[in-house]
């Protein structure tokens, strides 16, 4: 099938799927979808492993939230208000810690996004360990109720598919052919006359600014903003997600993510549901070894060879 | 005064030191316009960490460096590389995972001011292609353009290096060791091209290789124990007793 079959395909089910499936968690599953795909953009293509992305997901989250409920202003706005937010702090984490290679990039993102979590639980408007509750959802475009989860979906589904384009047109842009040549040879590139800080800051504050879209999104979902959206747990989820999925593909991540939550709501209704991070961490474990590609990448692997 | 302007690239007391010890001790370079200039020496000699330090690749401890009448001691590494100062690798430096194509791309990219822009298509880059082409060409590899380049054979990188700097129309090249590891054909072939590319630029480069040397310098810097033992043509080195004590009489 050609590319843009499967896109029709894909795009045919995404908009019969919550029929078929409970709105609520599709939603979530692009949430995260999204969320992951921000990731893949530093760590799959700007070649920087970030361990502290919770901070922008969980704290555009809580932006939104506090915008919507204390100025009332519109969902849309509301929504990019805490992106904005995300990228702003994006800007400052990065500032800090680009110019760090490898795993002390981990570790300064991670520290950062520690200090940003404990301003979370000391400031008031979070609502500390009970979460920032009631975000009203508001109407899209001043017309849809988004108290009605399937306008809500659509509303989701489009933000969605608005985030995963910016990640497609950031990867293949003139500024994703530097990324490339930046993560294949960085001495050359600087050689060249790249100042390939700047580049690797400017991709870090779009996978923030993308990760918060994400998580501002799931705060009008779930009209909650709450600590765990922002716990260094996330973190580590998110690394997770791409993994499995195929870092570096374009799809790889929304694969990833949706395996992740899927298997997490399911496993957490059965027998199982106290031991879903032990189950997480197998998968991960077999896939680290056996599938190193990732989900999408070992598929797209056996294609190309089958041709 | 006029001595300076005859002379783009100069150096006066480049050193650099290691945690005490000195791989580079009181260099003093002069580079002429449109000279392809030579720096030889054993392994050890302090020719890279040369390059390193006139590209910022590495910190001075000491001296300054002039490009032009400019004083670019304190720049950083793009910045030296857009002033028209590019330098290639004693180890082939290609982007492994881009066709050739993309390659020469990269380089010429940069003068297209939307290096930045990720909400652009990268077909916008198209345009270059017909100039990408043109180089590969020149260096030998239009049969490549569309290779990955990590399938490459080893001398063909070399050449696509070549291009890829040429892109950027250089004012000075700073090739290190072009020759490293080819057989005689690919030397036949790179020094042929670096003749051809070197007409209206300077060209300084390390080279082991004396029969490549011999036939393309115009002046050659002998370093041993990162400082100068001595500088002249060819002729006037290659009959120095003390060179070849250091140097040839090793290599032969
Ligand atoms: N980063 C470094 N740290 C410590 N010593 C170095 C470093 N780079 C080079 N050296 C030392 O400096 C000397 C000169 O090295 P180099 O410039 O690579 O020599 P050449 O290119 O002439 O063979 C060598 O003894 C090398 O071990
Ligand atoms: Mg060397």
């Amino acid at each position: 099938m050609s590319r843009t079959a499967w896109l029709a395909v894909v795009i045919a089910f995404a908009l019969v799927a919550p029929f078929a499936i409970y709105p609520v968690f599709l939603m979530k599953l692009l949430c995260f979808a999204l969320f992951a795909c921000a990731f893949n953009l530093i760590l799959g293509y700007g070649g920087l492993l970030s361990f502290g992305h919770a901070a922008f997901f969980g704290g555009a989250s809580y932006i939104t939230g506090h915008v919507l409920k204390e100025w009332g202003v519109p969902t849309e706005i509301g929504i990019l208000i805490g992106t904005l937010a995300a990228g702003v702090l994006g800007m400052a984490v990065g500032v800090i810690a680009i110019r760090r290679a490898g795993i002390y990039f981990a570790m300064i993102t991670l520290a950062l996004a520690q200090m940003v979590y404990f301003i979370f639980i000391q400031a008031r408007f979070t609502g500390g360990e009970n979460g920032l509750q009631g975000i009203p959802r508001g109407h899209a475009l001043g017309l849809f109720d988004l108290n009605d989860n399937y306008a809500m979906y659509y509303f989701v589904l489009a933000v969605f598919s608005l985030g995963f384009y910016m990640v497609y047109r950031a990867v293949h842009s003139p500024f994703g052919q530097i990324l490339r040549a930046i993560r294949d040879n960085e001495p050359r590139a600087i050689s060249l006359g790249y100042d390939v800080d700047k580049y690797k800051l400017q991709a870090f504050v779009l996978s923030a600014a993308l990760a918060g879209l994400a998580g501002s999104t799931k705060a009008v979902v779930f009209q909650l903003a709450s600590l765990t959206d922002a716990h260094w747990h996330m973190s580590g989820e998110v690394v997770l997600m791409t993994l499995l999925g195929g870092l570096g593909t374009i799809v790889g991540p929304a694969v990833g993510a949706g395996v992740v939550v899927a298997l997490q709501n399911y496993l957490a209704a059965g027998p199982l549901g106290a031991w879903v991070p032990v189950v997480l961490g197998v998968i991960f474990v077999v896939c680290v070894l056996a599938f190193r590609k990732g989900i999408v990448g070992e598929i797209r692997d056996m294609v190309k060879k089958s041709f | 005064m006029t001595d300076q302007a005859d002379h783009i690239l100069t150096t006066e007391g480049l050193t650099k030191e290691f945690k005490g010890f000195v791989a580079v001790s009181d260099v003093n370079l002069k580079i002429r316009r449109h000279h392809i200039h030579a720096l030889i020496g054993p392994n050890g000699a302090g020719k890279t960490t040369v390059f390193n330090l006139l590209t910022k690749f590495l910190i001075p401890t000491g001296g300054h460096i002039r490009f032009g009448g400019r004083d670019i001691t304190s720049a950083k590494p793009a910045e030296i590389a857009r002033m028209g100062i590019v330098r290639s690798f004693q180890i082939s430096a290609v982007f492994g995972h881009m066709t050739a194509l993309e390659n020469v791309r990269i380089a010429l990219q940069r003068n297209e001011g939307t290096s930045f822009h990720f909400w652009r298509s990268d077909r916008s880059l198209d345009k270059l292609n017909d100039r990408a082409r043109e180089l590969l060409t020149m260096v030998g590899l239009e049969r490549y353009a569309d290779t990955t380049t990590v399938e490459m054979p080893y001398g063909r990188k070399r050449a696509l290096e070549i291009a890829t700097t040429l892109a950027l129309e250089p004012e000075i090249m700073l090739l290190d060791e072009p020759t490293q590891g080819m057989g005689h054909e690919d030397i036949a072939r790179v020094t042929e091209l670096i003749r051809t590319v070197a007409k209206g630029r300077t060209i300084l480069m390390v080279e082991h290789n004396l029969g490549v040397v011999s036939a393309l310098c115009d002046r050659i810097t002998v370093l041993q124990r990162g400082a100068i033992l001595t500088e002249g043509t060819y002729a006037e080195v290659s009959t120095d007793p003390r060179v070849k004590e250091a140097y040839m009489g090793r290599a032969q």
